[in-house]
């Protein structure tokens, strides 16, 4: 188990970081849902590595600066969050928003990467086939897009929510819009700057993801050279909480073949 | 007092059945519904409507915004006004308002306001909204920046009516670097600015700042709510160090007037009741997208909707008269409950919402005029 998470403080933001494991760093950044509890995914990842696990700024613990706008603010402040921890050689995953942020941080800067892995990454877009509208959806609705699996989708429903974390749901929820409200979940002047990704990337995606659908993973593809690209069946857009084991599973042999 | 006679202008011939299996008659019904023939005939019968209400000796007509939807057809109100002004001679324009969030450049709500100002020689009250929330799901724009947005928009906005051109706006989300205002408006110093709101907090307290003083317009709320929201405006007042005129306080709501309770009832209610369950209903992630209001008022309409529990979402005329919501019956049931706000308050403006629903074009005109034969004379002093 990791910790419950300490503040950090970067640029006058304090930074909620959850951290577990000891060895290679890995950063993990959330998607738009926020961290809630301490998956098997971030389990399995923890055996080997050193897991750190920061609530973006808006969301769970963390401050919600008003000049951090956007994701290309985001990145930039991640950059210095990176600096601030003082690691390097680092194992760089993101989801869905997070991996969007860390897209846009690897367009800016790769020095201190050792790898990219992008789990149904936001930030793009692909011209006729919208992302899903997650703003849009009832909650029943979003669980049941967010999973191919309905039970999962079901016991996410039926999970008891304490007051607290219905708060941070709402404060995840706010976060959420104003990084991705419009354009919807992308940034019009990532795409053209994915080039300048220089480190080994992958790709991990859910065949049946309907927030971001599989042409997404297909556009990566062709604007980040030598991406590998793991494609999951019967799974949604959350590939590490829907098929953890596997997911943890490939995320760790590709650093073990991209590792000098 | 000062009666508005006010219009939605709703698309009356909608399958309502076919409708509800919709997620809202707001941005997700599809616009096969709309038949322009149709469609064509609700704007000539809803401005024929409108204009009579100069010669029934309203002080003003009023209209306001909305988008991709069948409750309202005016996403570009002020088209609707310069119609009214060319018909009208006396009669003030009040547009309820534009949403200024929603604009990429607030100068052209400056400038087409001015206009009208100068085409109705000085007859325009200028309404500034925020939207409905489904609004931020139709035009795109980030409902957490939208208080931000209208801030500066107004200021922009009130700067380029008052301030000699041409200067320059720095701002967060508009930066302009000539404002010089071409025409300038009418009136001087600018069009007075009154502020429809569905009841907010936020904007009780920044509507009654001695340097605004705005009229405060609670719509479509139960009688017991726009009570609360005018004295919180009256305390602000105090607090500011002024007494708030009545002119600063008004009521939006749908206004029956029948021969009976009992015949107004049976004329309205089904009327009255399509407003609320067909036109306006959406659902919770469309009303109130995140950050279209402060995460504070959030979690108290989160445990609003939690104490209400499984309530199913209609509401029916009964119910909507009980509350005060809508005012359906007599002329004297009518004028006793604008008496009773109007001691509890001393508010001093009704917008008066006199077609409403489905309700048919006999109905709305002889509502029209029995309200302001039978109810407006003895409350106008």
């Amino acid at each position: 188990m990791a910790n419950q998470g300490s503040m950090l403080k970067v640029r006058g933001v304090n930074i909620n970081l959850a951290r577990a494991g000891s060895g290679r760093p890995v950063l993990f950044l959330h998607g738009a849902g926020g961290v809630a509890g301490w998956p098997p995914f971030f389990e399995s990842l923890s055996r080997r590595y050193q897991l750190l696990v920061p609530d973006h700024p808006g969301f769970g613990h963390s401050d919600d600066p008003p000049w951090i706008r956007n994701v290309p603010d985001a990145a930039m402040f991640y950059l210095d969050f990176i600096d601030a921890l003082q690691i390097d050689q680092i194992h760089l995953v993101g989801h869905s928003l997070g991996g969007w942020i860390a897209a846009e941080l690897a367009v800016r800067d790769c020095a201190r990467l050792a790898s990219l892995t992008l789990i149904a990454p936001a930030g793009i877009r692909v011209k006729g086939v919208p992302s899903g509208d997650s703003f849009i959806w009832s909650p029943e609705e979003a669980a049941h897009n967010l999973f191919a699996d309905p039970a999962l989708a079901r016991r996410m429903l039926d999970a008891p929510v304490s007051d607290e974390e219905a708060d941070i749901m709402l404060k995840n929820r706010y976060a959420a819009a104003k990084y991705g409200w419009q354009p919807r979940w992308f940034n019009p002047d990532l795409e053209k700057w994915l080039h300048r990704i220089k480190v080994p990337t992958h790709l991990v995606w859910g065949a049946a993801d309907q927030l971001m659908p599989v042409a997404y993973c297909d556009l990566w593809r062709e604007r980040v050279a030598g991406a590998r690209v793991t494609l999951l069946d019967n799974c949604g857009h959350l590939p590490h909480i829907e098929k953890s084991e596997v997911v943890a599973t490939r995320i760790e042999s590709f650093w073990n073949e991209v590792a000098v | 007092m000062k009666f508005v006679s006010f219009h939605l202008m709703p698309y009356r011939p909608l399958d309502l059945a076919e409708a509800a299996k919709y997620r809202s008659a707001w941005v997700a019904l599809p616009n096969r519904f709309y038949d322009p023939i149709k469609g064509a005939e609700e704007y000539q019968t809803y401005i024929d409507h409108l204009v009579a209400g100069e010669e029934l000796g309203f002080y003003a007509l009023g209209v306001n915004e909305h988008h991709q939807t069948a409750y309202g057809l005016m996403p570009a109100p002020n088209l609707v006004a310069s119609a009214l002004i060319a018909r009208t001679k006396r009669v003030k324009i009040a547009i309820l308002g534009r949403a200024l969030p929603l604009l990429d450049n607030p100068m052209t709500v400056a400038e087409e306001y001015a206009m009208l100002d100068n085409l109705s020689k000085g007859r325009i009250i200028a309404g500034f909204v925020r939207g409905i929330g489904a609004e931020y799901h139709s035009t795109g724009r980030n409902p957490y920046f939208s208080h931000e947005r209208f801030h500066e928009a107004h200021d922009l906005i009130v700067r380029a009516w008052t301030e000699p051109g041409p200067f320059t706006f720095e701002g967060e989300h508009y930066n302009l670097r000539y404002v010089n205002l071409w025409p300038r408006s009418y009136q001087q110093p600018h069009p007075p600015i009154w502020i429809p709101s569905q009841g907010s907090s936020e904007t009780v307290v920044w509507a009654s700042a001695p340097e605004r003083k705005y009229p405060f317009l609670v719509t479509f709320a139960s009688a017991d709510s726009v009570a609360r929201y005018h004295l919180s405006y009256r305390e602000h007042a105090r607090q500011y160090g002024y007494e708030a005129h009545g002119d600063q306080l008004g009521w939006a709501a749908p206004i029956y007037v029948g021969d009976t309770d009992q015949k107004a009832r049976e004329e309205a209610g089904a009327a009255v009741e399509t407003l609320f369950n067909n036109f306006l209903p959406m659902p919770w992630e469309m009303l109130l997208p995140p950050g279209y209001t402060s995460m504070a008022s959030m979690k108290n309409l989160m445990k609003m909707r939690a104490s209400l529990g499984s309530r199913p979402r209609t509401q029916t005329a009964e119910e909507l008269i009980s509350s005060g919501t809508a005012l359906i019956g007599s002329a004297r049931t009518v004028r006793q409950r604008i008496e009773e706000m109007r001691e509890r308050t001393g508010f001093n403006i009704i917008v008066a919402l006199l077609q409403f629903g489905i309700l048919p074009d006999h109905l709305a005109r002889r509502n029209q005029e029995r309200f302001a034969a039978e109810v407006m004379p003895s409350l106008r002093e």
